[in-house]
């Protein structure tokens, strides 16, 4: 009986020294030279935390052989926070409820590929423009007859809800041109759509498009109509947060202008 | 600008009738999957109680691989898996058939339980009074295993009408995507949400009423 109440002190003792080396950790860990977090609220304290549906190649997508993050975007957020002294951290977030979520101040911005619209500018502030695309048709590479927007007439198209693409085919309907949309919460799930035959094609952001035909050009086909607008991404930021998006803002430009940023554009998608 | 958490009664209005047409068609798909998971359940359910070797087998093996899987990964494996092997469903069909073999092994599990539930010896009693099995099921033990059975069943009913949320996952516009539709175009979460939980409150409270008045009519013992 002793011997196992010496066991037990022995255990306890060394768990509270564990516990003691563990919370002195912080302490001894350098602080970024710079501070800049005095100059804007953060979620969490020195650490930008970054909202983003990671699930849309190449700008955000989970690697599958590391099992990490990665993406243009990601590349992109974690030089960002670099340059502003503190650390990053992904919070992966459905793409629905990924405005309401900072809104909500779940993360501190969103960087997911988001295009910058009248009607999002209303609800979050957003970065000076970070990336150009536009809206392309995705369709079955076996399937000939979609040679643009007019030849959607009649077919069922694939959109992830709630995106340029989504807002785009709405416009086709309005101008006349009489599409079936269904919606997916997920860019993979309305590929699949089409690879299903539940859908004749999709209309999603143009390098997301290619990639995927470029992947897979036995199932895939891009086709490409002027009617779809240029497009710009941009990082959202909460409204109440003017220092954040300002110190992005002026990170952007000092990164554009090093040419830094051409570095993560070539990697992504090799000289424009 | 209206904020995540401000109540806008506008718009609340507004939306009702969408949400009114979401409410159908999830109330649509919850009947015709309890309907084809009630025959799915009560063979099942027979076949789990049966002597038969092969019958309990099957029932067995049925009951526990889907009640060890999540719903959702049932209906991700009938829509987008089952292509693979040929079988390639619509929306709806998947959804409905998703839903139909999930509620049925847990209605099975029901009946199964209902029937145990009577003691064996009503069923010596009435093999001893000269019926036959089938007899005894059909006029001693079923009537006593269903007042078992509805509670439980009621309850499964409930439980499908609100898992079919999960169907909008394969593009169904059901309620719940409704509301998320909304919450897309109008950055208000708290608005649509609560709508929606309105909704699904006018579906399952008259539902679970329902149970409790039919457990009271058939359910009791007849005092003489």
């Amino acid at each position: 009986m002793k011997k196992v109440m010496v066991v037990a002190v022995v255990l306890i003792l060394s768990l509270a020294f564990l516990g003691c080396a563990q919370q002195e950790q912080p302490k001894t860990t350098p602080k970024p030279t710079a501070t800049p977090e005095k100059k804007f609220d953060l979620v969490t304290k020195g650490v930008l935390t970054v909202g983003s549906d990671i699930a849309y190649p190449p700008f955000e997508y989970t690697d599958e052989k590391t099992g990490k993050y990665t993406g243009f975007d990601v590349d992109l957020m974690t030089e960002i926070a670099k340059r502003l002294g503190l650390e990053v951290k992904f919070v992966n977030t459905a793409w629905d409820g990924i405005i309401p979520g900072l809104m909500a101040k779940k993360y501190d911005v969103i960087c997911s590929a988001m295009t910058i619209t009248e009607e999002r500018a209303k609800q979050v502030d957003f970065s000076n423009p970070y990336f150009e695309a536009k809206q392309v048709i995705l369709t079955s590479a076996s399937d000939t007859s979609i040679k643009g927007v007019n030849d959607l007439n009649g077919k069922k198209v694939a959109v992830q809800q709630g995106t340029t693409g989504d807002f785009a085919a709405q416009k086709l309907v309005e101008k006349g041109i009489k599409l079936e949309i269904i919606r997916f919460e997920g860019t993979p799930e309305a590929l699949l759509a089409i690879q299903k035959g539940d859908a004749d094609a999709a209309i999603i952001d143009n390098f997301v498009a290619y990639l995927a035909a470029k992947k897979d050009p036995k199932t895939y086909r891009v086709v490409d109509d002027p009617e779809f607008p240029p497009e710009y991404y941009g990082i959202a930021v909460h409204k109440d947060n003017k220092g954040l998006l300002k110190a992005i803002n002026e990170v952007l430009e000092e990164m554009k202008k090093d040419g830094t940023y051409d570095q993560i554009y070539e990697k992504w998608f090799g000289k424009g | 600008m209206v904020g995540v958490g401000q109540f806008d009664i506008d718009l609340f209005l507004r939306i009702l009738p969408d949400l009114a047409f979401g409410a159908f068609v999830t109330l649509e798909l919850t009947s015709l999957s309890i309907l084809f998971g009630l025959i799915i359940g009560s063979i099942a359910g027979l076949a789990r109680v049966s002597k038969n070797r092969i019958f309990f087998g099957i029932s067995t093996l049925y009951v526990e691989i889907i009640r060890g899987t999540p719903l959702l990964v049932q209906i991700l494996i009938i829509y987008f898996g089952l292509p693979a092997i040929g079988i390639n469903l619509r929306p709806e069909p998947a959804g409905i058939i998703a839903l139909s073999v999930c509620s049925g092994a847990y209605i099975a599990e029901i009946v199964r339980a209902g029937i145990q539930s009577v003691p064996l010896g009503q069923m010596e009693a009435a093999r001893s009074l000269g019926m036959s099995y089938l007899q005894s099921m059909r006029y001693i033990i079923f009537p006593q295993a269903f007042r078992n059975i509805l509670p439980a069943l009621g309850n499964e009913f409930i439980a499908l009408l609100k898992d079919s949320s999960l169907l909008s996952v394969i593009s169904i516009v059901e309620l719940t995507r409704v509301g998320r539709q909304i919450v897309n175009t109008t950055f208000n979460a708290w608005t649509p949400f609560l709508g929606v939980a309105l909704f699904y409150l006018m579906m399952t409270i008259p539902l679970s009423r329902l149970v409790t008045y039919s457990q009271k009519r058939i359910g009791t013992y007849e005092m003489k």
